[in-house]
C-alpha cells in the first residue's frame, strides 16, 4: 500500500465514522442519513453509466432498466424466498448483468442515436414486463421489502463500485473501451475485439446499476414501476449526472451525483421548479460546455497541485517579468 | 362475436394510426433534414392539444379554426425551439444535439405542467358531438371518421407542399445534400426552420385529434405517442415521408390488435418490440436503403 | 530476397452491391519485401487493404497469410495474426495523447484478466510498465518523444502520419500496410519518410505494402510493384518492368512518362 492509498483509506473511513457519530448524537437525522445513502446509490448509477456512455462511447439511455431489474430481482428473492440480503443483492446484480449481455449483444451493433433509441426501448420493455408480473406487485408497486440496507452498505458498495470501475478504466481493458469510443475501425485493426469490449462495458455497467437497484429497494422498503423510478425519466436523471459531470470523468460523475441529489433538498421550496431547472441546466451545458463541467478530465490531488503550481508559477513569473506570457 | 371485436379494434387502430402518422411525419422530416431525433416533437404534439383545448373551451371556437390556430402556434414553438436549442449545435456531434433534444422535451413538459396544471383535462364534448354510425353490425363513430379524414387531408396537403412548392423542393434538396443545397443558393437555416414549422403544425393537429379520440389532455400525453410515432418513422425508414405514413398506420393497428388479442398492459411494449426488431433486422427501415461507413 | 512466401491472395473479389471494386486479384508477397501498390484513383487499392485487414468481406477468393486462411476472419483476429495498417485519412485516437495512442496499441501484447486489472495484481502492473516502456521506446524511435503528452490531433500533419505508423508498429506486425503515407507531405517530409520506411524494414524485419501516388517515392523505395486498374491487377514486376509496361503507361502513367 502506498502512502496515498493509506491517506485515502483513512479519509474514507474517517468520513464514515463521522457520519455514524453525528447520527448517534442526533445531529444527523434518519432522513439526512437516507439522503446520504441515496447520494451513494446515485454515484453508483452515474459512474456505471459513465463507463458505458463516457468511456466506451456507447450511448445508452436505458440504464434505469438495469436498476429496476436489480431492485426487483433482489427484493423478490428476499421477500418471496427468504434469501439473505447480501446474497439477494449480488444475485440481483448478476441478473441485471445477464440481461445486460442479452440486450447488449444485439443492440450494440447499432451506433449513435439508433443505439440510444434501442436502449430506451429495451429499458421501457423491462419496465412494462416488471409491471406485468403480479408476484412483484404489478402496477401498484412492490411493498413489504425489508429495510436491510444501511447507510454503511451504500457507502461501502459505492466505494467498491468507484474503485473497480476506476481500476478497470486504467487497465488495458479499459483503454480498449476508450479506443472503441475514439475510433472503432482503427481499434479493430490494432487487434481490439470491439464487440467484446462494448458488451463488456455494457454488462459491467448493468451489473453495478443492478447492485444500486438492490440497495435502493432494500433502503426504501418499497419500489414501484413508474417511469421516474425505473423508467425513462430515471434514465434521464442518471444521464444528466453523467453529462453534467463530464463524459469520461469519474470524479465529475461523483460530484454531479452529489450535487443533483442534494439540490432538491436544499431548494425545498422550489420543488416544483426542479423539473424546469434540470432540463435548462442540461440544455445550457450542451450549448456551452458539451463535454461537461470536467470534460474528460479527472479531479485529483495531482491535477490540483499541477493547477496550483501553474497558477503560482505564473504569478511568480508575472512578478519577475511583468507579463503573463510563458 | 369475435370478428366484430376485430373490426372495431381495426377501426380504432386506423384512427389512432392516422394520428401516429401525422406525428411521425414531423420526426421523419426533421431527421431527414438535420439527422436529429427531435425528442421534443411529442411535446409539441401535447402543446397542440392544449392550444386546441383552450381555443375551443375558453374562446368558444369551433374545431376547424381552433385547429388552424393551434397549428400556427405550434409551428412558432417549433421554429423557436430550433432557433434557440438546435441551431447553435449544427456542427456539434449528434449525441450532443440528442441530449439537448431530451432536455427540450423535459422542459416543455415541465413548463406545460406549471402553466396548465398536472391534471387531466377533458376535451369539450361540444366540439364534436358524438354520433354513432352503424354499418351492419360494425359500429363507427363520427369522431373516428373525422380523425381519419383530417389526417388524410393534411397528408395530401403535405404531399403538395413537399413536391410542388419552392420551399418543399428546397427541403428535399437539403435533405439529400446540405452543402450542395447551400451552394445552389438555398438558405439552409430557413429551410430547416420551415421543416420544423410544418412538422410541428402536423403534430399539433394530431394532438387535437388524439385529444378528441381519448377525450383527455395532460402534460405527459406527448411522451408515449411521441415515442411510438418515432418508432413508426423508423419502421417506415426514417427520412422517408411515405414510410412515416405507412409506419403510423402499422403501429396504430398493431397496438390495437395486441389489445384485442393479448393484454392491454402490453400495448405500450408493442412499439418498443417493433422498434427493436426493426433496428436489429433492417435498421434502415422497411422502405429504406442501407448506407455503409466509408473507410 | 528469395525468402518465404508471407501473403498469398488468390482470385480475390470484393463487390459492393453490383459494383465490383476488386475482381480476381492474385498477388504473392514474400517475407521482408517492400512492395508498392499503385493505380489511378478508384482502382480499388484501399479496398484491397480493407479486405486484407478484415474491414470488408471478400465476395470470393482467398487470403492466406503465413499458412493461415484469413478470408472470412474479423479485423481484430487478422491484426493478431500480424497484419496491421495505417489509413489514408489518418485515424488516430484524436482526443488522446500520443503516448496513449501507443499504449492502446500494446493491447495484443498484454494478457492479464479483467480481475487482474481490477485488483491491480503484480502481473498486471508488470505488464503495464512493460507497455509503457514499449510506447516510450517507439516514440523515441520515431522522434516523437517531445510530443508524448500532446493530444494527437494537435500534432503536425507529418507527425500524425508518423504516429499512426508508430501505433501500427507497436502491435509488432509481420506485414504492415501503409495507405498513402506521403499524402499531404512536402518534399522534405516525404524524403524523411522514405528513409524512415527503409529503416523500419531493416530494424523491425517487417514486410511492407505501400499504396502511394508519389511515383518518385514508390520507384525509389519499392522492389516490386503491383498495378491495379478498375479493380483488376494489370501488371506486377520490378520497378523497371513497370516503367516500361505498355498497359501501365496507358492506364496510369499516361503522359507523365
Amino acid at each position: 500500500m502506498t502512502k496515498r492509498n493509506i491517506v485515502v483509506t483513512a479519509l474514507l473511513a474517517g468520513f464514515y465514522l463521522l457520519v455514524q457519530l453525528l447520527a448517534a448524537k442526533r445531529v444527523l437525522l434518519p432522513y439526512d442519513l437516507q439522503i446520504l445513502g441515496l447520494i451513494c446509490i446515485n454515484i453508483m448509477l452515474a459512474v456505471s453509466l459513465n463507463l458505458i456512455n463516457g468511456f466506451t462511447g456507447q450511448f445508452s439511455i436505458g440504464h434505469a432498466g438495469f436498476f429496476g431489474i436489480g431492485a426487483y430481482a433482489s427484493a423478490y428473492l428476499t421477500v418471496v424466498h427468504d434469501v439473505p440480503f447480501l446474497i439477494a443483492l449480488c444475485a440481483g446484480a448478476v441478473f441485471a448483468a445477464v440481461i445486460g449481455i442479452v440486450i447488449g449483444l444485439p443492440a450494440l451493433r447499432l451506433q449513435g442515436d439508433y443505439l440510444a433509441i434501442a436502449t430506451l426501448g429495451f429499458g421501457e420493455i423491462i419496465r412494462v414486463v416488471i409491471l406485468n408480473i403480479p408476484q412483484v406487485g404489478g402496477a401498484r408497486g412492490f411493498s413489504g421489502i425489508s429495510r436491510a440496507t444501511s447507510f454503511g452498505h451504500t457507502y461501502l458498495f459505492m466505494i467498491l463500485t468507484v474503485l473497480i470501475i476506476k481500476n478497470f478504466i486504467s487497465s488495458y481493458h479499459g483503454r480498449a473501451c476508450i479506443a472503441v469510443r475514439e475510433d472503432e475501425l482503427a481499434s479493430e485493426t490494432l487487434g481490439i475485439n470491439t464487440t467484446f469490449y462494448k458488451v463488456s462495458a455494457f454488462t459491467l455497467g448493468a451489473f453495478f446499476a443492478g447492485l444500486a437497484g438492490g440497495l435502493f429497494s432494500h433502503y426504501m422498503g418499497y419500489i414501484n414501476p413508474a417511469a421516474n423510478q425505473i423508467g425513462f425519466l430515471k434514465s434521464i436523471d442518471i444521464l444528466i449526472m453523467v453529462v453534467l459531470g463530464g463524459l469520461g470523468s469519474i470524479t465529475g460523475s461523483i460530484g454531479a451525483a452529489i450535487f443533483l441529489t442534494l439540490i432538491p433538498e436544499l431548494l425545498r421550496g422550489l420543488a416544483e421548479y426542479r423539473m424546469i431547472v434540470y432540463p435548462i441546466i442540461l440544455i445550457l451545458i450542451m450549448l456551452f460546455r458539451p463535454a461537461g463541467l470536467l470534460g474528460g478530465k479527472e479531479l485529483s490531488w495531482d491535477a490540483l497541485s499541477r493547477f496550483y503550481q501553474r497558477f503560482a508559477g505564473k504569478r511568480q513569473k508575472q512578478r519577475v517579468t511583468g507579463d503573463g506570457s510563458e | 362475436m369475435q370478428w366484430q371485436l376485430l373490426a372495431a379494434q381495426l377501426i380504432n387502430g386506423i384512427a389512432l394510426g392516422s394520428t401516429y402518422a401525422l406525428i411521425a411525419l414531423g420526426y421523419t422530416m426533421v431527421y431527414g433534414i438535420i439527422r436529429l431525433i427531435n425528442f421534443a416533437h411529442g411535446d409539441i404534439f401535447m402543446l397542440g392539444a392544449y392550444f386546441g383545448l383552450i381555443a375551443i373551451s375558453s374562446y368558444n371556437l369551433s374545431l376547424i379554426p381552433a385547429m388552424i390556430i393551434s397549428m400556427c402556434l405550434a409551428a412558432l414553438v417549433g421554429i423557436t425551439l430550433d432557433r434557440i436549442a438546435y441551431r447553435p449545435l449544427r456542427q456539434s456531434p449528434r449525441i450532443t444535439v440528442l441530449i439537448t433534444a431530451i432536455g427540450a422535451s423535459l422542459l416543455i413538459q415541465s413548463l406545460a405542467q406549471l402553466i396548465f396544471g398536472a391534471d387531466y383535462r377533458s376535451f369539450p364534448a361540444k366540439a364534436i358531438p358524438i354520433k354513432i354510425i352503424r354499418l351492419g353490425s360494425i359500429i363507427i363513430t363520427n369522431r373516428q371518421i373525422i380523425i381519419f379524414g383530417t389526417a388524410i387531408l393534411l397528408m395530401i396537403l403535405l404531399h403538395l407542399i413537399v413536391n410542388y412548392t419552392k420551399l418543399g423542393k428546397a427541403m428535399r434538396a437539403v435533405s439529400m445534400d446540405k452543402e450542395a443545397a447551400q451552394l445552389m443558393g438555398i438558405n439552409v437555416d430557413r429551410v430547416i426552420a420551415f421543416t420544423f414549422a410544418v412538422g410541428s403544425a402536423l403534430a399539433a393537429a394530431a394532438g387535437i385529434l388524439v385529444g378528441i379520440l381519448y377525450n383527455s389532455v395532460d402534460p405527459y400525453m406527448g411522451t408515449l405517442p411521441g415515442l411510438k410515432a418515432f418508432v413508426a418513422a423508423v419502421l417506415g425508414g426514417i427520412g422517408i415521408i411515405p414510410g412515416a405514413v405507412f409506419g403510423g398506420f402499422f403501429m396504430g393497428i398493431a397496438e390495437n390488435m395486441v389489445v384485442a388479442f393479448g393484454s392491454s398492459t402490453y400495448r405500450d411494449a408493442v412499439a418498443f418490440a417493433v422498434l427493436i426488431l426493426v433496428l436489429l433486422i433492417k435498421p434502415s427501415g422497411l422502405l429504406g436503403k442501407r448506407v455503409q461507413e466509408k473507410v | 530476397m528469395a525468402a518465404n512466401e508471407l501473403l498469398r491472395i488468390s482470385t480475390l473479389s470484393v463487390s459492393f452491391g453490383g459494383l465490383k471494386a476488386i475482381s480476381n486479384v492474385d498477388m504473392t508477397v514474400y517475407e521482408g519485401e517492400l512492395v508498392g501498390l499503385i493505380g489511378p484513383n478508384g482502382a480499388g487499392k484501399t479496398t484491397l487493404f480493407n479486405a486484407l485487414t478484415g474491414l470488408c468481406r471478400p465476395t470470393s477468393g482467398e487470403i492466406v497469410f503465413s499458412g493461415k486462411n484469413l478470408s472470412k476472419k474479423s479485423a481484430h483476429y487478422i491484426s493478431r495474426q500480424g497484419i496491421t495498417r495505417t489509413f489514408q485519412n489518418i485515424r488516430l485516437f484524436k482526443s488522446l495523447s500520443a503516448l496513449d495512442n501507443l499504449r492502446i496499441a500494446c493491447h495484443q501484447n498484454m494478457s492479464y484478466t479483467f480481475l487482474g486489472g481490477i485488483l491491480k495484481t503484480k502481473n498486471a502492473s508488470r505488464q503495464e510498465e512493460e507497455a509503457e516502456k514499449q510506447a516510450w521506446a517507439m516514440l523515441e524511435i520515431m522522434g516523437l518523444s517531445q510530443y508524448a503528452h500532446e493530444r494527437s490531433v494537435n500534432l503536425s500533419y507529418g507527425n500524425q502520419r508518423k504516429l499512426e505508423i508508430a501505433r501500427a508498429l507497436v502491435t509488432k506486425p509481420r506485414l504492415l500496410l501503409l495507405d498513402e503515407p506521403a499524402a499531404g507531405m512536402n518534399p522534405a517530409e516525404t524524403q524523411e519518410l522514405l528513409h524512415l520506411i527503409r529503416s523500419l524494414r531493416s530494424d523491425f524485419g517487417v514486410t511492407i505494402i505501400l499504396i502511394e501516388h508519389d511515383m518518385n517515392l514508390v520507384m525509389n523505395l519499392c522492389e516490386r510493384i503491383f498495378v491495379l486498374d478498375y479493380g483488376v491487377l494489370i501488371a506486377e514486376g520490378s520497378v523497371e518492368e513497370i516503367r516500361s509496361n505498355e498497359q501501365v503507361i496507358q492506364a496510369y502513367l499516361g503522359a507523365d512518362v
